[in-house]
């Protein structure tokens, strides 16, 4: 290995990344979206997917749902730096594959085709409570909600039966039970 | 009804309720309405800078010198874009700054108006918070929660990004509600139960050290007791960071130095080796831990922060303890009387060994160099600043380079507060404003920013904001032609490729110090060394002072690159005792 030349120190050995879902709770004002996104990619943190809206009217609370990836260390990071941001009321962080939390992302699925082809595509979609949201002799828009490789896995079979267009959401997530998160 | 003020009015009841002195700006269209009202408030005066980025770095040096909020005034667009640079500086280093910038009217906002920039959006990065201002009764809300978010917790910068229009509305005033806390984000929560963890490992350490930094400054100065008391109570062994030079002093016999890349033989060795390592307002920064992986591989590792974000952030440690050091070293202190009251003498013999150690490597006298009796070494002209000031009560200023690791290394500071230079960002040009500032807070003490002659052309200008105001500060410049620390990097590591470091053309400084219409002296030898810095002193005027020094001389000792504490490059000396080696240019 060639002699480092910088003013800096070489990387260190790097630990095992995990995915992680971080809900925030904030203040929904101006530019708040863009402190959260900023710190994100400031930081050099990856955002797989994000979802957004404002769940309390009255008190101008936003709920931002973030799946990101990255070792314990760089997690705990997230945690604490959004901790740190003045809009921000709280943070909660659940591992993926946590059996205590549901996880739901919500795709819209345009099929084009011939009748037997649109068929197909809502039996293809059954397990993930389809709802047709239109319908013409040509085509057909399907609702599905699903996680989000399952979504992944459903895209991929319906490229036969004439998925035109997909659009998705980012995950939302909430504690199952009784518990709510303080 | 009760009265009714502009925006531009508010601003100054709210400055006026938070106490503020002075500010620092520079006027422009987008804040006129405010520069209208400043003559009818006589207890705030305004220094009117140079250049914007001065503002900053000098309400950065009034801040850290007196422990109270900067306060900087810009206009919009340029106004704001030449502040960022202080802003971030401000940032890194935790240093409480409001800074006030003007905007084009609400509607012009998005329209590429002249001297419209996105200003919130381009400090988002580099502040606490901010805020624009897009009602007029917000205003007063928001100009005391900006002092709020910048002196509580870590102190940092803020800034209020207020559009023409809105100067102009008029409103009703609220006065400042005083919250004592704010959104959940001051952070002291620390336990009695990890006092006494604390407590335990100190009691079962033998090899213990103290590594503090800026945080025990920016706790105020009752910290810098409490860390005094807390060090002669244990007898531990103590090394600061450039950030914390000062709060504890730094001609005792238990001060061991800076540490880190710069830092001292005995500093860095008892940090690698040691068995407990406490780290006191300090954050384990790349330039202080060298290689990570064999950080002090042998210690338990306490950090006391009051940011719960700079805890294992770059270094695992076993005990975390979020809180205001102060605090936190009041309650060790008390828990350690009570339950160990004879701490010290039981101690004494338990590191009686560690200490021994720690004098080898002090022999070793790290920060030795070859003086010469031609031309002046860097390194003693530092110490002859020192010996010749140091019963003034000094403040010292720097830019950033091999002169900063020099004055931070050489010149040998008492008490808090009396040091600034510019650590996280490492802005050259930082210490000529920086030293405005302090001069304005302190104007009669006297104020030297130790200077490398390419940092300090970078702000040079602000010499005309000293003369203004009849400032007599100190430009104390190591004049060696070369952007010094650059140079050695590529001595060391590019061959001796000096790419672009050497500086043709430079002014002449004594003539630039008179075209300002300050005092210039140069001195070219050691024989009149001192007597030119006395010179320098007695003069009341600002003063440029053009010190010739050795154009090739070192930074050392010196941690390369990738290497771990133990690992470090003493001085030319040690470079040719290991000369067989080849590459051996390191210790140990």
């Amino acid at each position: 290995m060639s002699k480092p030349k910088s003013a800096y120190s070489i990387p260190g050995k790097k630990q095992k990344s995990d995915t992680h879902v971080i809900v925030v709770w904030v203040d929904n004002e101006a530019g708040v979206l863009a402190r959260v996104v900023g710190l994100f990619s400031g930081r050099g943190y990856n955002i797989e997917s994000l979802a957004v809206a404002e769940v309390d009217s009255k008190l101008n609370i936003s709920r931002i749902t973030i799946v990101t990836t990255g070792t314990p260390q760089v997690i705990e990071q997230i945690k604490l730096q959004l901790g740190k941001l003045v809009p921000v009321h709280k943070v909660a962080d659940f591992m993926r594959g946590d059996k205590k939390i549901i996880f739901k992302e919500m795709a819209l699925l345009k099929i084009v085709g011939n009748n037997i082809r649109r068929k197909k595509a809502i039996k293809f979609c059954k397990k993930f409570n389809p709802v047709v949201l239109d319908k013409t002799n040509k085509s057909v828009v399907i609702q599905i909600t699903a996680l989000r490789r399952e979504i992944d896995t459903i895209m991929n079979d319906l490229k036969k039966t004439g998925l035109v267009s997909v659009s998705r959401t980012g995950a939302v997530a909430m504690t199952r039970g009784a518990e709510v998160f303080k | 009804m009760s009265k009714l003020y502009s925006g531009a009015e508010i601003v100054f009841k709210c400055l006026e309720d938070q106490d503020v002195e002075y500010i620092f700006g520079y006027p422009g269209g987008a804040v006129l309405p405010i520069y209208d009202e400043l003559k009818n408030h006589e207890s705030i005066k305004h220094i009117l800078v140079r250049h914007e980025q001065g503002a900053g770095h000098a309400a950065e040096g009034y801040a850290r010198s007196s422990g109270k909020p900067g306060v900087v005034l810009v206009t919009s667009g340029p106004g704001a874009t030449n502040a960022v640079t202080a802003l971030t500086d401000a940032y890194m280093d935790s240093i409480p700054l409001v800074c006030i910038s003007g905007q084009v009217p609400t509607h012009l906002i998005g329209t590429d108006a002249f001297q419209e920039c996105d200003t919130t959006g381009i400090t988002r990065p580099c502040t606490k918070h901010n805020w624009l201002v897009k009602d007029v009764k917000d205003l007063s809300k928001i100009i005391h929660k900006a002092f709020e978010v910048a002196t509580t917790g870590r102190p940092g910068p803020v800034l209020v990004d207020i559009p023409k229009d809105i100067q102009f509305q008029k409103t009703k005033y609220v006065s400042s509600i005083k919250r004592k806390k704010l959104n959940g984000k001051i952070h002291s929560k620390f336990n009695q139960s990890e006092i006494d963890q604390l407590v335990k490992l100190m009691v079962n350490s033998s090899r213990p050290i103290l590594y503090t930094g800026g945080g025990v400054i920016n706790s105020g100065p009752k910290a810098s007791e409490l860390l005094r008391e807390l060090v002669s109570l244990t007898g531990f062994p103590i090394t600061s960071t450039l950030q914390g030079l000062g709060s504890y002093p730094g001609d005792d016999n238990q001060f061991l130095g800076m540490l880190g890349m710069h830092g001292t033989y005995e500093a860095n060795n008892a940090m690698h080796d040691c068995d407990l390592m406490i780290n006191i307002g300090a954050r384990f920064d790349d330039r202080i831990t060298g290689k990570i992986d064999e950080f002090s591989p042998k210690s338990k590792k306490v950090h006391i922060d009051i940011d719960p974000s700079s805890i294992n952030k770059n270094v695992k440690v076993d005990l975390p303890i979020v809180g205001d050091v102060s605090e936190v070293m009041l309650s060790v202190i008390k828990t350690l009387k009570k339950k160990n009251p004879n701490f010290a003498s039981s101690n004494k013999e338990k590191t009686s060994k560690w200490w021994e150690k720690i004098s080898e490597w002090r022999s070793v006298n790290s920060l030795n160099f070859i003086n010469s009796d031609k031309t002046i070494k860097p390194q003693h002209a530092i110490q002859r600043l020192y010996e010749l000031t140091k019963d003034k009560d000094t403040y010292i200023t720097t830019e950033v380079g091999q002169h900063q690791m020099w004055a931070a290394q050489h010149y040998k500071f008492n008490k808090p507060n009396r040091w600034m230079t510019s650590g996280g960002l490492g802005t050259m040009g930082y210490g000529l404003p920086a030293a405005v500032g302090v001069q304005i807070a302190h104007p009669d003490k006297l104020v030297v920013d130790i200077a490398g002659e390419a940092s300090v052309l970078m702000t040079i200008q602000e010499m005309s904001t000293a003369v203004q105001y009849n400032l007599p500060i100190k430009i104390f410049i190591l004049n060696n032609e070369y952007m010094g620390m650059v140079r050695q990097w590529q001595e060391l590591l590019h061959e001796k490729n000096y790419s672009e470091s050497y500086t043709a053309a430079l002014p002449d400084f004594v003539k630039l110090a008179e075209a300002y219409g300050c005092v210039g002296i140069r001195a070219k030898t050691p024989d009149e060394l001192d007597e030119k810095i006395k010179e320098m002193i007695n003069v009341n005027k600002p003063v440029i002072f053009d010190c010739l020094v050795d154009k090739e001389e070192n930074c050392f000792p010196m941690i390369p690159s990738g290497k771990p504490h133990n690992q470090m490059l003493l001085g030319p000396n040690d470079q040719k005792e290991n000369k067989i080696t080849g590459k051996g240019k390191t210790l140990v």
